[in-house]
C-alpha cells in the first residue's frame, strides 16, 4: 500500500511541477462550454435544456485531452520499464497512476462544473445530480481512458488515435450521466441511472487496470 | 562452435535453459542457457543485434522468451514475476530521470518502490548519492544533468535498494573514467557480498573472474530459422 501511495505522490508532484495538464484540461472545459451560449444564442430556456448534455460532452472531451500523456512520458524516458519491474503487481501501479490522473483532471472538472452550470442556466434541481454523476463518472473516464493511452504507446499521433479508440467506450457514461440529470430536473427518480453508472464504475475498476496492464506489457515487448 | 554454457548446473541460483528469442519474425538467439551462482558475473559479448539487450530484457522479465525457461533456485521465474522484480535491478538504455524532480527525489522514488521502510530508503539514497559522487547535486532538477550524471543517478539505484541480481545493459555509456572505476568497485563489492551481475558492454570493464557469454555463438543457422517459424 505504501508503494501505491508512493506512485500517486510522485505523479501528483510531477503534475504540480509541470502544471500544464490540469490547467489545460479545466481551461478547455470552461472555454468550450462558454462557446455554447454564443453559438446557440442567449435564450435561457434553450440553454437550460441543453445544459446537462453540453456539460457532460465537454467534460468527456476535456478529460481525454490529457490522456495521451498518462503513460507517454514514462514510456519515453524508460520509467515505464522500471515501473513494470517493481515488486508490485502492474495492475496496482496502473490504478495508482489512474488515481493521480483523476485527482489532477477529474477533480478540477468536478470543481468547475457547478460554475459552468450556472452560466448555462441549469435548473436548480439538476445541480446535485450533476455533481453526483460527475463524481461517479469521471473516475470511469480515467479508468477506461487508461486502456486507450496504453494501447497507443509508441504510435505516431497517439492523441488522435486515443480519441478514436476511447470515445465510443465513453458513450454509456454520457447516456446515464445526462439521463440522471434530466430525470432530476423533471422531478423523476434518478436512482436507476446512478445505479447503472455506479455499476459501470465497479466493473471498470478491476477490468480497466487489467486490460491496461496487458497493453503496457505489449508496448514494452 | 559449441556453446560453452548450455548445460545448467543444478547449484545455480539463477539459470536459464533452452532460451529462444524472436524479434520481428527473426530468431535472435536459440537454445541459450546460463547459470549464475552467488558472486558470479557474466559479460555478454557479441556484435550489434546479436541479442545482448534482448537477453537482458528476457532475464529481467520485460520480454517473454519464445521458448525455454528461467529459474531462480529451482522455481520458474514466470510463476512469480513480483518476487523476481524484488530481487532484480535492471539498468537499460534509458535513464528514467524525470526532468522536474531533483536527483534525490528521482532516486528516492525508485528506492521507495523497492524498499518500503521510508527511513531505511532515505538513508540508502544518501549513501548511494555519496558513492557515485552525486551528493552535491542532490537538489538539482533532473533536466540540468549531463548525460553522464544522469547515468550515474540511474546506477545509484543499484545501491539505493538492495537486490541480489543486477542486469546492466551497457552501464558504462557516457561515464567518465573515474565513474567507471567507481562502478567497477561497486560491482566487486556486490559480488563479494554474494550478489550476481550480468552486463553487456562494448567498452573495457574490469570484472575479475567474470565469465564471457558470446551471443553470436547462439545465432541459429539459416535452415534452422526456417524450421522455427
Amino acid at each position: 500500500m505504501s508503494r501505491f501511495a508512493e506512485i500517486v505522490r510522485r505523479d501528483l508532484r510531477l503534475a504540480l511541477r509541470q502544471g500544464s495538464d490540469s490547467v489545460m484540461v479545466v481551461t478547455f472545459f470552461v472555454l468550450t462550454v462558454v462557446l455554447f451560449p454564443f453559438g446557440i444564442g442567449p435564450e435561457a430556456n434553450i440553454l437550460a435544456r441543453v445544459a446537462p448534455g453540453v456539460l457532460w460532452v465537454t467534460a468527456l472531451l476535456a478529460s481525454m485531452l490529457s490522456l495521451d500523456r498518462l503513460f507517454q512520458a514514462d514510456y519515453e524516458d524508460g520509467s515505464l520499464e522500471l515501473l513494470v519491474l517493481t515488486p508490485t503487481p502492474l495492475e496496482l501501479v496502473v490504478v495508482a497512476k489512474v488515481a493521480a490522473h483523476w485527482l489532477t483532471t477529474g477533480l478540477p472538472l468536478l470543481a468547475a462544473a457547478p460554475l459552468l452550470a450556472v452560466l448555462l442556466n441549469l435548473d436548480g434541481q439538476g445541480f446535485a445530480a450533476l455533481l453526483v454523476t460527475m463524481l461517479i463518472g469521471t473516475p470511469i473516464l480515467s479508468l477506461v481512458g487508461a486502456i486507450g493511452a496504453a494501447l497507443v504507446l509508441g504510435a505516431r499521433r497517439g492523441g488522435v488515435l486515443v480519441s478514436l479508440l476511447i470515445l465510443p467506450l465513453y458513450v454509456p457514461v454520457l447516456i446515464f450521466g445526462v439521463g440522471a440529470i434530466d430525470a432530476a430536473i423533471q422531478g423523476l427518480a434518478m436512482r436507476a441511472h446512478l445505479l447503472i453508472l455506479a455499476g459501470i464504475l465497479v466493473a471498470a475498476l478491476p477490468l480497466a487496470p487489467w486490460a491496461t496492464s496487458a497493453a503496457l506489457r505489449q508496448a514494452l515487448e | 562452435m559449441v556453446p560453452a554454457m548450455t548445460s545448467v548446473s543444478a547449484a545455480s541460483d539463477f539459470s536459464g535453459a533452452g532460451l529462444v528469442c524472436v524479434r520481428g519474425g527473426r530468431v535472435v538467439f536459440a537454445n541459450l542457457g546460463f547459470g549464475l551462482s552467488a558472486g558470479d558475473a557474466v559479460v555478454l559479448l557479441g556484435p550489434n543485434g546479436s541479442g545482448k539487450s534482448s537477453l537482458l530484457r528476457v532475464m529481467a522479465g520485460l520480454l517473454k522468451p519464445y521458448a525455454g525457461r528461467l529459474g531462480w533456485r529451482g522455481e520458474a521465474v514466470a510463476d512469480n514475476p513480483e518476487a523476481h522484480a524484488a530481487r532484480t535491478h535492471y539498468v537499460g538504455h534509458h535513464d528514467a530521470i524525470k526532468p522536474v524532480l531533483s536527483v534525490a527525489e528521482n532516486l528516492g522514488f525508485w528506492a521507495g518502490l523497492h524498499q518500503p521502510h521510508a527511513a531505511t530508503a532515505r538513508q540508502a539514497v544518501a549513501t548511494a548519492l555519496e558513492r557515485f559522487g552525486l551528493a552535491h547535486l542532490a537538489s538539482i532538477p533532473g533536466k540540468m544533468l549531463s548525460a553522464g550524471q544522469k547515468r550515474r543517478t540511474n546506477l545509484a539505484r543499484l545501491l539505493a535498494a538492495p537486490a541480489p541480481l543486477w542486469l546492466l545493459d551497457e552501464p558504462t555509456t557516457a561515464l567518465d573514467r573515474r565513474s567507471v572505476k567507481t562502478l567497477e568497485e561497486v560491482l566487486a563489492e556486490h559480488r563479494a557480498a554474494g550478489g550476481m551481475v550480468v552486463l553487456s558492454t562494448h567498452a573495457d570493464i574490469d570484472l575479475p573472474g567474470a565469465r564471457e557469454l558470446h551471443l553470436d555463438g547462439f545465432a541459429p543457422a539459416e535452415e534452422l530459422m526456417e524450421a522455427f517459424l
